[in-house]
């Protein structure tokens, strides 16, 4: 491979939420191929959602499992770890990214190679895996075709399901014919930008990747402590190419990710594509239990990943949060993530679940965080919208305003003085309610001056912080009436006049 | 049946037509109303925002005001939400007696739509507003509160109004509380796409039941001239044969005085 390994770009250093959102919100293309994508996606799963009648009790359950794992979860986590290494895999307890990369990048080496293929994975792009590697020499390919979009345009990826749904196919082909050659096999000759040829060609590309390879580094949606079998759920095959065709085989498994039983298995599957695809059953479900002499990888890796979760764990709101299946039902029906896209959260984990997960696994209920950070729980309309999406009910509006509550008062994000006053003195106005009828008169007074009872463009500096510049902006406001409500039904005695 | 009024804090100083409108629809209905002067805010902007403890006060002094009523009546879903399903959580908080009181007092509190139809068992309030009207589901009534088809029952109830379809309508506007103004150019992009629906929809009015939600569509729309008016379910329930037309006061914005009765006129004469 003659190509140098490419250091692939990373969320560090992004701007807040609101900053970062504004910039997004100025690409009309990236907004209408997000719209489209989300309104696609949205509509195949309240199709297929429908046709299950018992989807609410799916949904139970579903909740009811994951509470069980993670309030067992240092016992099933042991229960697991035995039953991988007698079924011949190898375990490894990682507490944080740099130990997990660290245990990769041992693997890989000790293999002697400078390459690996990957299945898209949650958990490798959280750890920035590819930048680990890349750092010690070695190459990794993604074979999602996703995936391998967002990695070939030196781009990030802005779903979890979808990671270039702010993509659309013209601009797909354009890197396909700009990059593969670079990397691996070119595009071909007089590439359209058909869904079809696209993947055709996407498929010559990856294909003397897949048979080239000694290693595989996959992620997983599902682990089973019983038989220590792990599962890989997906659209494409190319996750079985790459669980299959390796000598050896590297998982990175988030430890929440444990169901106790196969049986359990059985409402995550019907949860799971139904909620991220909109597909009754995904066209790909692989699993594996340690290694089978013989047949497949010869070894298989099993790194236990915390990287925070224990954390998260500890916090009896925000723990449920941990039940994330990473469907993205949540992300595809947010209106905040429809019009920001999902490089605006400064995280691999974008929309509503992005928005309470990555403050928690960044630690904001235990020690102050940046203002990126503290930015994301209030990255929402608390509309709602995502809760009633969720397949394991996450209830992701309370998660949202507990999160706030750390940010504000455990004083865990960027004081702003201006906001704190402002909220203090409502709440002193609210104290009393002489004081609110007070005020009010003064603003019924001062309205005497507001022409046609509208305050429209308020002359101010273009860019005036705070509230009022910020409501003024695009926004006409009510010039307050002569007369409150409390003062009209004291001066009518209930509106006697009626 | 003893009956107050939360007006709430919004309404009582930016919309104290809404206030009104309320009184009359239930006087019309035969039932009188106190509104108890102690009450000030349900909390909703301080819980949400994250200032929790700062909600406390003002938990209480909810809880104070309408204890010993047998239902509290709220024209507004988000607040009537706040008291419902959060006030346990900030009464938790400060502990004492306050979860108690919010035991007591909050599953009494109910949404102006609910209050009608579910309590009074009334969906025709006797009401006439010859206008066509799209009815904006609000997030906090939708999915908190599950008022489901409760308004437009009264909507389609009301003579001579035409209910339209809104596209998208269940899709939040925008407001979100202090997310308006923290991620103002988001919630903006938000309440333009709802303003494009309304303007799809054909309707001469777009109703819903919270004005926190209407005041930041119908400032977009007064921005943007796009001359249609925003109304609250309360204001539209209040008119009758004797009071037919939509109040006129500020340019697309509902609103509360220079009550002009007589003719509907065009949106041009509210630009």
């Amino acid at each position: 491979m003659t190509a140098a390994v490419r250091r692939e770009p990373t969320f560090v250093g992004m701007p807040p939420f609101p900053e970062a959102a504004e910039a997004e919100l100025a690409n009309p293309v990236q907004r209408a191929n997000l719209r489209a994508a989300t309104h696609t996606i949205r509509a195949k799963r309240d199709a297929v959602v429908a046709e299950l009648p018992d989807w609410e009790l799916l949904r139970r359950a579903g909740e009811a499992i994951k509470d069980d794992v993670l309030a067992r979860l240092p016992g099933l986590l042991e229960h697991l770890e035995a039953a991988v290494r007698a079924a011949g895999g190898v375990v490894h307890w990682a507490r944080d990214a740099a130990e997990a990369n660290a245990i990769v990048v041992d693997i890989v080496r000790a293999e002697g190679v400078d390459e690996v293929v990957k299945v898209k994975s949650m958990a490798t792009e959280e750890i920035e895996l590819n930048n680990a590697l890349a750092e010690a020499g070695i190459h990794a390919w993604e074979t999602d075709l996703a995936q391998l979009i967002v990695q070939l345009g030196d781009d990030l990826p802005s779903h979890i399901v979808v990671p270039a749904i702010h993509r659309n196919r013209a601009q797909i082909r354009e890197i396909f014919v700009r990059e593969m050659g670079r990397v691996g096999r070119p595009a071909p000759e007089r590439l359209s930008d058909e869904p079809a040829a696209l993947a055709a060609a996407a498929r010559l590309h990856l294909r003397e990747k897949f048979l080239r390879a000694k290693v595989a580094v996959s992620g997983a949606n599902f682990a089973i402590a019983d038989t220590g079998t792990v599962c890989v759920v997906e659209s494409e095959g190319n996750g079985r190419m790459c669980l299959t065709l390796p000598e050896t085989l590297i998982t990175v498994l988030g430890v929440e990710k444990l169901l106790p039983t196969w049986g359990d298995l059985e409402v995550f599957l019907q949860l799971l594509p139904r909620s991220a695809t909109g597909e009754r059953m995904n066209p790909y479900t692989s699993m594996w239990t340690g290694i089978t002499p013989g047949d497949g990888p010869r070894e298989f890796h099993l790194i236990l990943l915390d990287n925070g979760r224990s954390d998260v764990l500890s916090d009896p709101v925000g723990r449920q949060a941990l039940r994330c299946i990473r469907c993205a039902a949540c992300l595809n029906v947010c209106p905040v993530y429809e019009r920001t896209g999902g490089h605006a959260y400064g995280s691999v984990y974008p929309g509503p679940i992005g928005a309470i997960l990555t403050p928690q696994l960044r630690g904001i209920a235990r020690h102050p965080v940046d203002a990126q950070t503290a930015s994301l729980p209030f990255a929402s309309s608390l509309c709602g919208a995502c809760f009633d999406a969720c397949p394991v009910r996450i209830d992701i509006p309370e998660v949202l305003v507990h999160l706030r509550a750390q940010v504000v008062d455990g004083g865990r994000g960027p004081h702003d003085r201006a906001e704190d006053a402002g909220m203090k003195t409502l709440r002193w106005m609210f104290e009393k309610p002489w004081r609110i009828g007070f005020a009010q008169h003064v603003a019924g007074v001062g309205a005497h001056f507001v022409r046609h009872g509208v305050i429209g463009r308020v002359p101010l500096p273009k860019r005036v912080s705070g509230p009022v510049g910020a409501w003024f902006a695009d926004r006409d406001a009510p010039a307050p009436p002569a007369e409150s409500f409390r003062s009209w039904y004291k001066r009518t005695e209930g509106g006697r006049e009626l | 049946m003893r009956l107050a009024l939360f007006i709430t804090c919004f309404n009582d100083t930016l919309f104290p037509e809404t206030g009104a409108s309320v009184v009359r629809v239930l006087r019309r209905l035969g039932h009188e109303v106190e509104f108890p002067y102690d009450q000030v805010c349900c909390g909703q902007m301080h819980f949400n925002s994250g200032y929790r403890r700062d909600a406390v006060p003002l938990v209480r002094s909810f809880v104070e005001a309408f204890e010993g009523y047998d239902a509290v009546i709220v024209p507004s879903g988000s607040c009537t939400a706040m008291v419902r399903e959060h006030s346990a959580t900030v009464a938790r908080t400060a502990g004492g007696t306050l979860p108690e009181g919010v035991a007591r007092v909050a599953p009494k509190v109910y949404e102006l739509s609910e209050f009608l139809v579910d309590v009074l068992g009334v969906t025709d309030v006797g009401a006439y507003f010859p206008h066509s009207v799209a009815y904006h589901p609000t997030c906090h009534s939708l999915r908190m509160l599950r008022v489901g088809d409760r308004p437009t029952r009264l909507l389609r109830a009301v003579r001579g109004l035409t209910l339209v379809d809104l596209p998208r309508a269940e899709e939040c506007c925008g407001f979100g509380g202090t997310f308006a103004v923290k991620n103002a150019p988001t919630s903006a992009a938000m309440g333009d796409d709802k303003v494009s629906a309304v303007l799809e929809s054909g309707a001469q009015v777009l109703c819903a039941g919270d004005n926190s939600c209407l005041t930041h569509i119908g400032g977009l729309v007064s921005r943007q001239h796009a001359g249609v008016r925003v109304l609250h379910l309360a204001d539209i329930l209040a008119r009758t044969d004797a009071l037919p037309d939509v109040p006129v006061y500020r340019p697309g914005l509902p609103g509360a005085s220079d009550l002009v009765v007589g003719h509907a006129p065009g949106p041009e004469a509210t630009r």
